[in-house]
């Protein structure tokens, strides 16, 4: 009998503080979006669950492109970390001897060191129009005088990437490991070209750990409000930066909690849609 | 087959299979090409962080023009005192959550790992959103809940919302940890007519220290990082991120020697723990 309230007593603390500070906290965010007032005269649960149409339909604030760019820069930059990370991941497991693999895998995360917040201002500062990327591109007359790197699409999606490519690098890398290399002899031996090894052996056996680089990266990619906010500009404006404005400028908590519940409910769909359509065993174990 | 019709082939030939030149296995060097140009530009911001620590920077902004070396920042550390206070706050914060959050998870990563319990699909699957929900969105609902229960926001509910997402870190970290562990090194000691409590303290927490240190330090870096949760529950407080984050005109020098610091010392607890891990392993 003893025995059986070990787990409680053990787990008790924990499992009260994520229920106290971070399930009830989600539950509030929709319960405060369902309120109506301001600031100055306090909010009051009025089950306004028009706001959720509202915020769409009769806002003067373009909330849906908002929705729309941060999905858009999150799937380029994911697909962006698989193109790039794909590779980097694939040399490190296949192509060096065993002693270098740790020293090139601490390279890729090694940006995890500096404060991620440091690491934007510093492309801030080096791709700024006075920068010295910038100016060595003129100096050699790749970019023209008004060329600007800073403040396009581009300079966001390319922040994002950089940001979250390590997340994609180390569980394709993870999923690399795992797989026989005799394998590869089988499918060479059953007449597969070098392009069918990839392609029917390894592509499909790293699946799991490109599942879970596109689940932490997009879900990071899409709410992040920081690459937009110090790389950007007006026209890269994102529904994380919207958010974080509600909130901490407008103080339209309702609105703001409502605008959050919306990015929850949007990935939660993509995210359950494409697990159905490709497959995969227990998410959690991919943690 | 193939290789006995080949074999047969030869032989008529008059030659064996092992006269056949092994194909040559080209490493073609794109994919070390691909590599390098990746990390160098991943080290490019890190470089340049540390580069421009060192130069002289007029005004107190950082240039991008070289002017002349100086580790005069580092010594005047303190000379920018919003930032310095900014500093030892996030400090301060970090170790107390990363402390908290081992405290806290232990035990929890236990009950998890080796108990079958009501509710232990529920925590797992709270541990699991905790990790992956977005920043944006865990910060938000964190100052919703602040702001229903009228609770001031500051310092507290910094700490409150490190820990909460530290905790999810550090029990990850755990159990991998104790899953290849095993129990019985802790059922010897029982035999040995220890107790439960002493067998925790005695077998089970030095057997997990490898555990327990890499959990401290991952929740230390995601807690001095953190930007997006911490500016929705900062209130008036300021914290390194925060601070940085705010900073409209030019960097001040000493912004980079803080982030080489950080940079210099996490490298240094890298490599101390990895040497503490190869010497425990033998």
């Amino acid at each position: 009998m003893r025995r059986l309230s070990v787990p409680y007593l053990l787990g008790f603390t924990g499992a009260a503080w994520l229920i106290l500070f971070f399930l009830i906290p989600l539950i509030a965010g929709l319960i405060v979006s369902l309120m109506s007032g301001d600031v100055a005269s306090g909010y009051r649960l009025t089950w306004n669950w028009s706001i959720y149409s509202d915020i769409f339909v009769n806002s003067n604030v373009n909330y849906a492109l908002f929705l729309g760019r941060s999905l858009f820069y999150g799937a380029t930059a994911t697909l962006l970390t698989i193109v790039i990370g794909y590779p980097l991941a694939y040399f490190i497991a296949f192509r060096v001897s065993p002693r270098w693999k740790t020293p090139l895998l601490f390279l890729v995360l090694i940006s995890f060191l500096i404060s991620f917040v440091i690491r934007t201002k510093m492309w801030v500062f080096l791709l700024g129009a006075q920068g010295p990327i910038i100016s060595f591109l003129q100096s050699i007359h790749l970019a023209g005088p008004d060329f600007a790197v800073l403040g396009t699409p581009g300079a966001v999606i390319g922040g994002q990437t950089y940001n979250d490519l390590a997340y994609m690098v180390l569980p394709i890398y993870v999923a690399l490991e795992r797989i026989d290399t005799r394998l590869f002899e089988a499918t060479e031996d059953l007449y597969g070209t070098k392009r069918a090894v990839f392609f029917k052996t390894i592509l499909p056996l790293s699946r799991s750990g490109i599942f879970s680089g596109i689940l932490i990266v997009f879900i990071d990619t899409v709410g992040d409000p920081v690459n937009a906010a110090l790389l950007g500009g007006r026209n890269t404006y994102n529904f994380g930066e919207a958010i974080q404005y509600a909130y901490l400028n407008l103080q339209q908590y309702n609105v703001a909690a409502a605008l959050s519940t919306v990015l929850m409910i949007a990935l939660g769909i993509i995210l359950f849609v494409y697990a159905r359509v490709f497959g995969t065993e227990n998410i959690e174990d991919l943690v | 087959m193939s290789t006995t019709t080949q074999t047969i082939a030869l032989r008529g030939a008059g030659l064996t299979l092992d006269d056949i030149p092994e194909p040559k296995r080209r490493k073609r060097p794109l994919l070390p090409i691909i590599y390098w140009v990746v990390i160098g530009i991943l080290l490019l911001p890190i470089i340049s962080m540390i580069a421009y620590s060192f130069n002289f920077a007029p005004n107190n902004r950082v240039t991008t023009v070289w002017q002349h070396f100086t580790v005069q920042y580092y010594l005047h550390l303190a000379d920018q005192a919003d930032l310095f206070q900014a500093f030892l706050l996030s400090i301060t914060i970090a170790l107390l959550s990363a402390a908290i959050s081992i405290a806290i998870g232990v035990p929890l990563a236990l009950a998890l790992e080796r108990y079958r319990f009501w509710g232990r699909g529920l925590v797992s699957s709270i541990l699991f959103i905790d990790i992956a929900a977005p920043s944006i969105v865990v910060g938000s609902s964190a100052l919703s809940f602040f702001f229903t229960l009228n609770f001031q926001t500051g310092f507290w509910t910094i700490l409150i919302s490190h820990v909460t997402f530290n905790i999810a870190y550090a029990v990850v970290t755990l159990r991998a940890r104790l899953s290849g562990m095993g129990t019985a090194y802790e059922q010897a000691a029982a035999d040995l007519g220890s107790g439960p409590v002493a067998g925790f303290f005695r077998v089970t927490v030095p057997l997990l220290m490898p555990g327990i240190l890499a959990a401290f330090l991952l929740s230390l870096a995601m807690s001095i990082d953190d930007y997006v949760i911490t500016s929705f529950v900062a209130g008036s407080a300021t914290t390194f991120p925060l601070y940085i984050y705010g900073i409209k005109t030019g960097l001040p020098p000493q912004v980079l020697c803080f982030g080489t610091i950080v940079f210099v010392v996490g490298i240094a607890l890298f490599f101390a723990n990895a040497a503490l891990n190869r010497r425990n392993k033998v």
